[in-house]
């Protein structure tokens, strides 16, 4: 027992090891010069998909359902967090106190308030689409979850915000609907989405992120309310007899993954100029759940790697982007066959027992 | 549940199999009135009635489809009961749900084994200290001084518990990967780790051989003294039962069809009847 | 007048919802699986419609039978080759196979249609029935979809009900392990209920291109989401319940787009699946079950 425990902090130091040493590397390449500008472009996108597959990893894996809404998280955090850094910029500069305008003109400063206000405020929705969500179990909590996030697509859709020296101005019908002053802006342009944004996310504002996240999720994982959330996943009707509330450790796991989901749709946000909701569809979703899948479910490690791995290949691979659809689909598939059928499993052994060593999908370390 | 507490109040104690002299003093640890379920149309429990000493060792026995299960998941509130009243240490327990009735005191197993099959013995047993372990979200991200000492605490207190059964050395094996018998044992170590006033044990001797039944039979006893608590159990063992029930109740189309001590019941014939005669002591069903 | 001419449109929406809901439901309640893909099984009719029609020139009716055996082989094979090694798996696993078969079919008709939609032409001869002096008109494709949709629901009906396969079907929803005991074949019922429902979806898929006149890889995901809806809403497992929830849906969708808002439609489809799976997850004509511990 003292090995098992040795065995996952070492596990666990090594997850921290390998974002820490990949952020180094690349650092010193970027100095060097020795990475595409197209690969640059990939690199704040990379963390936020990493921190959208860990966290979505604590839904599915560890809490052991299927969460299909999870880029509603991301919008409702990208929106959220969009809107708060315009809006902290806009007070910078009209604003006549020295301390708000010293204060704000920092972007870092508007960058982390941006993704908190983006965590909590997707927090709050995880709350209230839990509320009637987690009543469900398997299939149908999964379909709708995947309701909530078209809801909130849609939504987003339609919503216009603008800023003028009255305040904020909120309408679900049309920009004109908001009514700004002559020196009025808006913020939020319905179809459009979040319009006029400073690009404040860095690649090492994404690292600070991505360890949060693990130390968040592992060190959960590794407590008393993991231990419960994953006693849920195994058997709900034990977790009860044994004094525990289901509801309540179901609920933790969806709020803090939805937490997470948010902060990383506001540092996804704030890489771009604009930002719209239809990019957090249902695909998004999908795309986070194959990182989750092909990492292997539970696995955090398994969960960057794949993440990583997948958003780089389209990039270096040209031929790989048009099959790159297909190729996730085939994932899911083979993925869940392998892991689920003996026979394949039998088959998979003596085949590729030296291949599948290299392949992340067996179960293995950062398991839990 | 329908019938209200003050109507059940006016009802004498059930009469009870037989609640030993040493507990007579006190009032029983459970005490279950007219409780009653049906599914659809089919009645699986009705009128039952029955009350518990606080050390007792009591058994609940009956041909397969008795309703025996049916109770254990009526007083634990898996089931809705649909008539009736339970009352835990004197105190109704209609509005609490599974985990409330287990803070309440009540701690079970599962005729169909029901472990964290793929978390360790270790976790499984820290699970079902949950409530005892007791910091909070925050301290275990944390990582906060009191995580420490809760854990290591948490730690000690696992391996006291499975040293109960001999089990220390599988303290790392993962649950579902035990074999049958060491899975029951486990499923008792979570539910005593849960600190319970009444143990429900489903059919803890089936599938053992007799050597092993009669480790546990001891083990039972065992427990019962130094935890001082009491227990319940469902077996179809007859060695079992005779040797170590205080008192037993015996079910039939989920009606009590007899309640006594050991002696009378092997000599009463309605449950000679129920047994379509088989000699006593035989192993029933 | 217009809220009549809503209507019947919402019954015919409707109907085609009802006839996707049936092979969700009827695979739901005899494998007890989310069969995530059956809406793109819808595309494949389309397309197969299409392609015969302009590529071979045959007859549309021709076409349409075409499409329904391409459907029925497809859906024999996916559940050949994706989901029968899962029958132990937990669902999880099963679901998430089946959006990946769902993500597969998109994508093989992505590469092989590309994304430019095609404009299918309605299979359906009829005119317009033109009522009320040319106040409400009713599309023949209106007409058709209502009408095959009440002959698919009574002759499936009378198949469950009166037939030896269907009595196998009932068997192995009712209890998977005593039907196999009691001598049905449970890998064989499952395939043919799969085969049925993805006859239905070629049927659907083509009546929904001649009512959406708009065809592309991407055509049966909503439809197939809302048709689960459907079925959700009647009951899962519930033929009658199919029928029900896919009419109720339709209208509530037409009157939703007509009088609250069009971008909010999908919306408000998705709102009433919530609501129902909350307040009665059984559906209106489902029966409930409570598991045995
Ligand atoms: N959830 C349920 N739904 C329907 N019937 C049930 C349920 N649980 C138990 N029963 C029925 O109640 C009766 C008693 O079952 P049970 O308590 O398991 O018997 P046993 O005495 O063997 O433990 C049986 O007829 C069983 O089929
Ligand atoms: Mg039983």
């Amino acid at each position: 027992m003292r090995r098992l425990r040795m065995r996952s902090s070492i596990d666990n130091c090594l997850t921290y090891g390998l974002v820490i040493v990949a952020y180094v590397v690349i650092r010193l390449l970027l100095a060097g010069g020795n990475i595409s500008y197209a690969l640059q472009g990939q690199l704040v996108p990379i963390t936020v998909y990493i921190v959208m597959a860990v966290s979505l990893n604590l839904t599915v894996g560890v809490l052991g359902e299927l969460s299909l809404g999870h880029a509603g998280f991301m919008s409702i955090g990208a929106f959220s967090g969009a809107i708060t850094a315009t809006l902290l910029e806009l007070l910078a500069d009209t604003t006549s106190t020295t301390w708000i305008r010293l204060g704000f003109s920092m972007p870092w400063l508007r960058l982390s308030l941006a993704m908190l206000i983006g965590g909590i405020f997707a927090g709050i929705f995880g709350f209230l689409v839990g509320v009637p969500v987690l009543r469900l179990h398997g299939d149908y909590l999964a379909i709708v979850t995947l309701a909530f996030g078209e809801i909130i697509k849609n939504v987003m859709s339609i919503l216009y915000v603008g800023y003028d020296a009255n305040g904020i101005r909120v309408s679900m019908d049309s920009a004109n609907a908001l009514k700004l002053d002559e020196g009025g802006t808006i913020i939020v342009n319905g179809p459009m989405g979040v319009i006029g944004i400073t690009k404040l996310s860095s690649f090492t504002a994404g690292f600070i992120l991505i360890l949060i996240t693990l130390i968040i999720v592992l060190n959960l994982i590794n407590s008393r309310a993991g231990r419960a959330i994953k006693a849920v996943r195994d058997d709900k009707i034990a977790t009860e007899s044994v004094g525990i509330s289901v509801w309540r450790y179901r609920m933790m796991a969806f709020v803090i993954s939805a937490t997470l989901a948010g902060a990383a749709g506001a540092l996804y946000a704030l890489n771009y100029s604009s930002v719209v909701a239809r990019k957090f569809d249902f695909n998004t979703s999908i795309l986070v759940l194959v990182f989750v899948v092909l990492g292997g479910m539970g696995n955090i490690r398994g969960s960057i790697i794949a993440a990583t791995v997948l958003t780089v290949l389209p990039e270096v691979l040209r031929a790989f982007n048009e099959y790159r659809m297909l190729t996730y689909a085939v994932i899911l598939i083979v993925v869940m066959l392998v892991r689920n059928n003996a026979t394949l499993q039998h088959v998979f052994r003596q085949v590729g027992a030296r291949l599948s060593k290299s392949l992340p999908i067996r179960r293995k370390g950062g398991e839990v | 549940m329908n019938e209200s507490i003050s109507k059940t109040k006016m009802v004498p104690l059930p009469s009870h199999a037989i609640i030993p002299e040493r507990d007579a003093s006190q009032r029983p640890i459970l005490e279950v009135y007219r409780l009653g379920i049906n599914f659809g149309g089919l009645v699986a429990v009705e009128d039952f009635n029955i009350a518990v000493g606080r050390t007792e060792i009591c058994g609940l026995i009956g041909p397969n489809g008795a309703g025996k299960t049916t109770i254990f998941n009526l007083l634990t509130k898996v089931y809705q009961p649909t008539s009736g009243a339970i009352l835990l240490d004197g105190k109704d327990t209609s509005n609490m749900n599974t985990a409330q009735i287990n803070r309440a005191g009540i701690a079970r197993t599962f005729q169909n084994i029901r472990l964290f099959p793929s978390l360790s013995v270790e976790d499984n047993v820290k699970i079902g200290l949950h409530n005892e372990i007791g910091y909070s979200m925050a301290t275990g991200i944390l990582r906060l001084p009191a995580f420490y000492k809760a854990e290591r605490r948490a730690k000690e207190r696992v391996m006291e518990l499975l040293d109960l059964f001999d089990m220390t050395h599988l303290a790392s094996h993962r649950a579902g990967s035990l074999p049958y018998g060491a899975q029951r044992r486990l499923e008792f170590v979570r539910a005593l780790a849960t600190n319970p006033k009444l143990l429900l044990l489903d059919e803890p001797a089936a599938g053992m051989n007799p050597s092993e039944t009669e480790e546990l039979m001891s083990n039972i006893e065992k427990i019962r003294d130094q935890f001082q608590i009491a227990i319940m159990l469902i077996e179809h063992d007859m060695r079992l039962v005779m040797g170590i029930c205080e008192g037993i109740a015996v079910l039939n189309y989920g009606q009590i069809i007899a309640k006594g001590t050991p002696k009378e019941i092997q000599t009463n014939p309605l449950v000679i009847e129920a047994y379509l005669g088989k000699k006593k002591g035989d192993q029933v069903c | 007048m217009d809220f009549l001419s809503y209507l019947i449109s919402g019954i015919s929406l409707g109907s085609i919802y009802a006839i996707i809901a049936l092979g969700y439901t009827m695979v739901y309640g005899i494998a007890r699986m989310l069969n995530f893909a059956h809406g793109d099984v819808i595309m494949v009719g389309g397309y197969m419609s299409f392609m015969a029609t302009t590529r071979f020139g045959w007859h549309p009716l021709l076409s349409v039978i075409f499409a329904m055996i391409i459907c029925t082989v497809l859906g024999i094979v996916i559940e050949q080759l994706a989901y029968k090694p899962l029958r132990a798996a937990p669902s999880l696993a099963v679901l998430i196979t089946a959006i990946g078969v769902s993500y597969l079919l998109q994508n093989a008709a992505l590469l092989l249609w590309s994304a430019n939609p095609k404009s299918f032409s309605s299979v359906v001869p009829f005119d317009s029935l033109r009522l009320f002096n040319g106040k409400l008109i009713i599309s023949g494709t209106t007409i058709v979809s209502i009408f095959v949709c009440v002959i698919i629901i009574m002759t499936l009906n009378t198949i469950v009900n009166k037939t030896k396969i269907g009595k196998a079907m009932r068997a192995v929803s009712e209890d998977k392990d005593a039907a196999q005991l009691m001598g049905v074949s449970v890998n064989r019922t499952i395939s043919i209920t799969f085969a049925i429902g993805s006859a239905l979806a070629a049927v659907a898929g083509v009546l929904l291109c001649s009512a959406y006149p708009i065809l592309m890889p991407t055509t049966g995901a909503m439809p197939g989401i809302k048709a689960f809806t459907a079925a959700v809403f009647g009951g899962i497992g519930s033929i009658p319940g199919a029928f029900l929830g896919g009419i109720l849906l339709g209208i509530i969708e037409i009157l939703g787009k007509a009088y609250i808002s069009t971008q909010l439609s999908d919306a408000i489809v998705f709102a009433v699946l919530i609501i129902i799976l909350i307040v009665k997850p059984t559906g209106l004509l489902g029966k409930k079950v409570l598991v045995k511990v």
